[in-house]
């Protein structure tokens, strides 16, 4: 069930790139939090991203979801990004046997998904080989 | 706090039980454990549930499951943890009996998956990850420990073999549990031709979609010593830990930190060390969460729970057992019973009461229940009292 | 002096071959090859659409003109694939880009010249002095029906340009528009796949706009074929930008580097600006370049350009038309008529 005011709410992380970053102890964070986990400080500046970084672990996702199905099958999977944040995204236009742990990758924007054809699309990033 | 005894144990049958629905599951589970026990009445319950919302459009279970119990008007509430619900419900239980608030507790674990397609029982599932972060990038739960598995043959070797191994032991185990929904035996060949969901994992990697509950009472153990029904075993430690709703936040790929923390806080409280254990049942949703699940409790070194397994050291006749009773995989996966039911396995093994799958003599017994990818995970020590 | 401040261009990573497509309708692919002097034409992925495409080249854009997406007052974009009938794609790619929320938009539909015309609107405020950067887009994913001609051809891309009046790479010299009614290619709300008029879409509707808006260009510049160093005009297929480009007198050298469709297809909002991408990719300064849009409906947008200094030291900013079509996976028939949604799927879940 995609709710529409949850998903507007959210644009910034999906669109932008935003994340956060602690003042205190440098950690940065993707979505941007309130309280760092690591140090505990509420003293985080909005940051953006950087758009490259590299495989932690990966997977390719044959059973899709419902909202995924004419995706699949795709690659998922943990990126690090050059700031050392990290994220998880759809590892995209990349041939499976080429994806591998430590590859290095860079960010694309995509659909991520649409209710049906009548409902809203969604858009956000994923990312390719590069 | 007082000592807490569990002084009666009851489990329905597992599967896809079209023919029964949430209530009766629950009445039958709990009406066993309450026969089991000898008690006259009980004081409080709580009830582990994931997703009766989502599953079968019902919110609110506790009062209704005390309800067709007859139990109006005993204090009811349902603990939701994702797949750790039923250990988190049995913490509940056993705070409410340790701190003297009650004398008799049950605890229910429950899940009913079957009315909603599979698709619609998967989706239900990703709403344990990380909803806006990690679904909406199409991720599933095979898709989160398949991350894991990658990671950890990437780091420490572990073979697709191994992983074929913990599916093909806990099939053997659940053959021999009447309860379980699986009994046909397997090969690692069976596990590796299946589908491929998530790579690595393939179909047989992961547990199943699965009807059932599991029910136990708590009293004192004082109490339940002049029950004198049937041997005593008591709660000797339970901890709880949690971690990052995502998984791509965790420090580490191949190990489950609430794992760790919560099993250092139960080994704590019972004064038991890993190499104590005579028994375990460990979460085993999918094949590499039990290979990360042996080592991260201190059962083997980090990186060398694949070779433990294909050594058979963690077969019922090994150094030791580990599910028994046939696991996740093998006994099958109602979410919310799923605490609840180890809880009931191992008491039927201390007890003496297992069966064609009784490990020989344990006295103490681990039941080791995680929520999610690891975000809540709960540990608990039972001892012969 | 006002003019292209970045410029950004952008295919999908799929192609399909013209033998892939004839081999299911039984049509002779060398033929059609030596007819349409296309090879192959590019595939949209399916997350892929023509949002993603605009974001994507304006993304591009961007590292070239190296200015605050926020001091961008306008964005418009060309489609005649947009995702949604009502509702902007300008706000979506304007909020994404942090362009937002101070900003006009506006979606443009002409055809295969919505692209030319978000340029030449962009181009026109920026010159009215009503705002300092203006982005213009064109990007398209559409459609050709099956065992249809244009289904050898439609493909996905898109380009765009960040217009202002400092730091310039591409000084704009002149413009002219030429349009009249004619229905030569069109698709009425609701339908999934165009309609078009076969030899009536050549010479009363391509070739008479396109050689009467760029004589009058050359004219209201004062330049001749010869000024020119590079000529675009958009390609529908191989033959026609030729055809059209040699009755301008124009000489194959001229039109070679913006002579993309062979690799790409035809990207319709996105076509001859792709092909400007890739003159601006190797152009010099001092370069003149004459662009010629077409749009069925029918209208053309000419516009005349001069090269600076700066084009050469930010180029190396984004990725070049070249590098994309360097790197590229083919698909067969069953995946193409997949990904474009030609195949009627069962209710999920």
């Amino acid at each position: 069930m995609f709710t529409i005011p949850r998903i507007w709410r959210e644009k910034k992380q999906r669109y932008r790139l935003e994340g956060s970053k602690c003042k205190k102890c440098s950690y940065t964070s993707f979505p941007p939090r309130k309280v760092c986990p690591k140090c505990g400080s509420e003293e985080l500046e909005i940051i953006k991203l950087p758009e490259t970084g590299k495989i932690l672990t990966y997977t390719i996702v044959r059973n899709a979801p419902i909202g995924f199905t004419e995706f699949a099958p795709y690659a998922v999977g943990v990126i690090e990004l050059e700031d050392g944040t990290r994220m998880l995204a759809q590892i995209v236009d990349s041939n499976f046997e080429d994806i591998d742990i430590g590859k290095k990758v860079k960010l694309v924007f995509r659909k991520l998904f649409s209710e049906g054809e009548a409902g809203v699309i969604i858009y956000g990033h994923k990312c390719k080989l590069i | 706090m007082r000592e807490v005894a569990v002084v009666g144990i009851g489990i329905t049958k597992f599967g896809a039980l079209w023919d029964k629905s949430l209530r009766d599951l629950a009445i039958e589970a709990s009406l066993e454990a309450i026969n089991d026990s000898g008690v006259d009445h009980i004081d409080s319950m709580y009830v582990g549930n994931f997703s009766a919302g989502t599953l079968i459009e019902q919110e609110h279970i506790a009062p209704l499951v005390a309800d067709y119990l007859g139990q109006n008007p005993i204090p009811a509430t349902r603990i939701e943890n994702a797949c750790a619900s039923g250990a988190s419900a049995l913490k509940m239980g056993f705070i409410e009996v340790a701190s003297g608030m009650s004398d008799v507790v049950m605890v229910l674990g429950v899940e009913k998956m079957t009315d909603v397609t599979t698709p619609q029982a998967v989706y239900s599932l990703s709403l344990a990850a990380d909803r806006e972060y990690e679904g909406y990038q199409g991720i599933t739960f095979p898709a989160l420990f398949a991350l894991v598995a990658k990671r950890h043959m990437f780091e420490f070797g572990t073979t697709r073999k191994q992983l074929s191994l913990v599916a093909v032991k806990n099939h053997k185990n659940a053959s021999k549990n009447p309860k379980a929904q699986f009994h046909n035996i397997i090969t690692t060949e069976d596990v590796e031709k299946s589908p491929m969901i998530a790579d690595p994992l393939h179909l047989f990697d992961c547990s199943p979609i699965t009807d059932g509950a599991a029910a136990v009472v708590l009293m004192p153990l004082e109490k339940a010593k002049k029950l004198n029904n049937h041997k005593i075993v008591k709660i000797a430690g339970i901890g709880q830990a949690s971690d990052t709703i995502a998984i791509y936040q965790r420090e580490s790929f191949v190990s489950f930190n609430a794992t760790i923390k919560a099993a250092e806080i139960a080994y704590k409280m019972a004064d038991k060390r890993p190499e104590d254990i005579d028994v375990a049942e460990v979460h085993d949703c999918f094949t590499i969460a039990e290979i990360c699940t042996i080592e991260d409790l201190g059962f083997f070194e980090k990186g060398k729970g694949g070779e433990a397994i294909e050594n058979g050291l963690t077969d019922i006749d090994g150094k030791i057992p580990v599910n028994p009773s046939g696991g996740l995989k093998g006994k099958g996966h109602p979410v919310g019973a799923t605490g609840v039911a180890q809880i009931v396995n191992l008491v039927e093994q201390l007890r003496g009461e297992a069966g064609e799958n009784q490990v020989k003599d344990p006295k103490i017994a681990l039941a080791h229940n995680l929520g999610g990818s690891g975000s809540t995970v709960v540990v608990t020590i039972l001892e012969v009292a | 002096m006002i003019g292209i401040v970045g410029y950004g261009s952008y295919i999908p990573w799929r192609r399909i071959r013209i033998e892939e497509i004839a081999k299911v309708w039984k049509q002779d692919a060398e033929v059609l090859k030596r007819g349409l002097l296309i090879k192959e034409k590019t595939v949209p992925a399916k997350d892929e659409d023509s949002v993603t495409i605009a974001f994507e080249a304006s993304k591009n854009a961007l590292k070239r003109a190296q200015i605050n997406p926020e001091d961008i007052g306008a964005v418009y974009i060309g489609s005649e694939s947009k995702p949604y009938a009502v509702k902007p794609s300008s706000s979506i790619i304007a909020d994404a880009l942090g362009i937002s929320p101070i900003v006009h938009t506006a979606d443009y539909e002409f055809a295969c010249k919505a692209g030319s015309e978000s340029v030449f609107v962009s181009y026109s405020l920026v010159k009215a002095g009503l705002v300092k950067f203006a982005l213009g887009v064109g990007s398209d994913t559409s459609q050709g029906a099956p065992r249809d001609a244009l289904e050898y051809t439609a493909s996905a891309g898109g380009a765009a340009f960040i217009m202002g009046s400092e730091n310039i790479i591409a000084e704009v010299i002149e413009t002219f528009s030429y349009t009249t009614d004619t229905p030569d290619f069109w698709r009425r709300d609701g339908q999934f796949y165009p309609n078009h008029t076969g030899p009536f879409t050549g010479e009363p509707a391509y070739f008479t706009h396109i050689i009467n808006s760029a004589k009058g260009l050359m004219e209201k510049a004062g330049v001749s074929p010869k000024e020119i160093t590079y000529a675009v005009f958009h390609q529908p297929n191989g033959r026609f930008p030729l055809r059209v480009g040699k009755r301008l007198g124009f000489t194959k050298e001229q039109l070679e580097p913006g002579w993309i469709v062979p690799e790409v297809g035809n990207t319709y909002s996105g076509c001859s600006l792709l092909g400007f991408t890739a003159v601006l990719d190797i152009a010099k300064e001092g370069d003149i370049i004459l662009l010629t849009s077409f749009g069925s409906g029918a209208g053309s947008d000419s516009f005349l350009f001069r090269i600076t200094k700066r084009l050469e030291e930010v180029r190396g900013n984004a990725p070049t038309l070249k590098d994309m079509l360097n790197r590229k996976h083919y698909v067969d028939y069953a995946t193409y008529a997949y990904l474009r949604g030609k195949i009627l799927m069962g209710k999920e879940g």
